[in-house]
């Protein structure tokens, strides 16, 4: 229990010549109290990859995309982004790094004293002052359209539904053009049809827009359509991490039952 | 091994100590987690505020959010601190001049009304409603977005919250509250000479000039500047409680309700504080 098969084959992209990974999570501890929810945690995501994330509730998998993006830090071990060790930066050196990074929360996290125009709007204003407003109104049409939102922009977060939401917040998570895309279970709590709408979406996004991304999810469905790699935690650890034919054939017990559903 | 069944060379027992009799080590440990609680609470809205004072100064700042603040901290706070100012008028008015009449000092009515209003109750009563209103609305509203991880979302789009939500709001504060409390002194000191007059024609110039009679601006401007104090005390609280809230709905209730009673209470010992300073340094 614990051995971990890491397989290197990877579906569909070829690791470059000597390409240090874009984001690399090495060797993660995190307690809280005496719950140890990631406990030794390696991991790397490339360039144009999709990386998806998956466990049962309660392994660690969203603590993972927090310390990733820096809202939370780790008690030991290392956290790379683009080869800078995220783990000991101020709140403002963090920032810069943040600028090239988009996160899509689990309920999206909208602002729910701004329009969904305004939400997508957020980033662009602070960080994109050299853009006109008449530029920026278009560019968040842009995003709009791109994760296929049509209707009333000036409608409030309370008015749209849980969906819809997901796709704002995808929007505002792409306003800044990031290199590397965190989802938090993207497809959590919507209906099996939304969901696939949903993983087709982020399919045509990294296909576009070659990210480094990290999908976070206890979908099997969703993950096999999505990434290029999978790694599956299990009481803080990664038991295995390769394509979705390398854990079918994998013949650890947890792998086998979490592939039945 | 003994008859008894022991061996005599086992490890001795790990002898536990049992309850604490004597009173002052029952006191010690009733209040322990009190008393580690309360440093802990200092403690870490000390570091909060050194978290937001580096974010303040750096650039760039919010200028747009606390144009914002300022117009929800003051001018949405003024029909209220109108109100309460108004109503300490007419009961000051209504008190000294009983008062006054027993001691034959009617003609000290005046100065009465204008000192006590302007030195004492205006700042204070301003401080009590602001804190009311908008330490319990700051409270709320950044409690509500931490749980629903709004706060998280606006760090991870490479904005500082210290900056944007902290920072605004306890410097909207810490302006608005000398403006404030001069409206309710201004309100205050018309209502009561209002009270005043329908008992006793007085008219207005002859209540400003007695009752302004020999003050220097050493006798008024400091009791209303320390309010900006108050609006420090009543910012920081609020955003301390708001933006550290743990526990859904009931961590947004609890938020907003500590954010007044300890906005409240520590204005209430800085005011304790302030009054011996400035009759210090401004005697």
């Amino acid at each position: 229990m614990g051995a971990v098969q890491t397989i290197s084959v990877m579906h569909g992209e070829q690791q470059g010549d000597g390409e240090a990974p874009v984001v690399a999570v090495d060797n993660v501890h995190r307690c809280f109290g005496t719950h140890n929810v990631l406990n030794g945690v390696t991991l790397g995501v490339n360039r144009g990859e999709t990386l998806a994330v998956l466990g049962r509730s309660g392994t660690g998998k969203s603590v993972l995309l927090r310390l990733i993006i820096g809202l939370d830090r780790p008690d030991s071990g290392s956290i790379s982004i683009h080869g800078v060790d995220i783990a000991r930066l101020t709140i403002d050196q963090m920032s810069e790094i943040r600028k090239r990074m988009g996160f899509l929360f689990q309920h999206a996290a909208l602002y729910d004293s701004l329009s969904v125009r305004e939400n997508v709007e957020f980033p662009l204003r602070h960080h994109r002052k050299d853009l006109s407003p008449s530029e920026r109104a278009d560019r968040v049409m842009h995003l709009l359209a791109e994760v296929g939102l049509v209707g009333d922009p000036n409608k409030m977060p309370s008015d749209i539904s849980g969906g819809m939401q997901k796709r704002v917040g995808l929007a505002r998570a792409l306003a800044l053009e990031p290199e590397i895309l965190l989802l938090d279970e993207p497809t959590a709590g919507l209906d099996p049809i939304s969901s696939r709408e949903i993983d087709n979406l982020i399919l045509k996004l990294q296909r576009e827009r070659q990210m480094a991304s990290i999908v976070v999810t206890h979908d099997m469905l969703s993950a096999r359509t999505i990434s290029n790699r999978l790694a599956l935690l299990d009481k803080g650890s990664v038991v295995i991490e390769g394509s979705f034919e390398d854990l079918e054939r994998s013949d650890i017990g947890f792998v086998k039952e979490f592939l039945k559903q | 091994m003994s008859s008894s069944g022991l061996d005599a060379n086992a490890a001795p027992r790990l002898q536990l100590p049992g309850v604490r009799t004597a009173p002052l080590a029952v006191i010690a440990d009733a209040t322990t987690g009190i008393v580690s609680d309360f440093f802990e609470w200092f403690g870490s809205i000390g570091i909060f505020f050194w978290q937001v004072l580096r974010a303040a100064v750096t650039s760039p700042f919010e200028w747009r959010e606390l144009i914002r603040q300022l117009d929800e901290v003051g001018s949405k706070s003024l029909p209220l601190v109108a109100l309460a100012g108004s109503a300490i008028g007419i009961v000051i008015s209504l008190e000294a001049r009983y008062s006054l009449s027993r001691f034959g000092a009617k003609s000290m009515f005046p100065a009465t009304l204008v000192y006590s209003v302007i030195q004492v109750m205006g700042p204070v009563i301003t401080g009590l409603v602001v804190s009311g209103r908008v330490g319990a609305g700051i409270g709320a509203e950044l409690a509500s977005m931490k749980v629903t991880e709004q706060i998280d979302a606006i760090e991870a789009s490479a904005i500082n919250p210290y900056r944007l939500l902290a920072a605004t709001r306890i410097l909207a504060c810490i302006l608005m509250l000398p403006l404030l409390t001069l409206a309710a002194d201004a309100c205050g000191l018309l209502t009561g000479w209002f009270a005043q007059s329908l008992v006793e024609p007085l008219s207005f110039h002859q209540f400003v000039e007695s009752g302004f009679k020999g003050a220097t601006f050493n006798a008024f401007l400091p009791p209303t500047f320390k309010t900006a104090v108050y609006g420090l005390i009543i910012g920081l609280v609020a955003c301390f409680q708001g933006m550290r809230t743990k526990g859904g709905a009931e961590g947004v209730g609890r938020a907003a309700t500590n954010s007044v009673v300890l906005a409240s209470l520590f204005l209430i010992l800085a005011d304790v504080v302030l009054v011996k300073f400035i009759l210090v340094v401004f005697p």
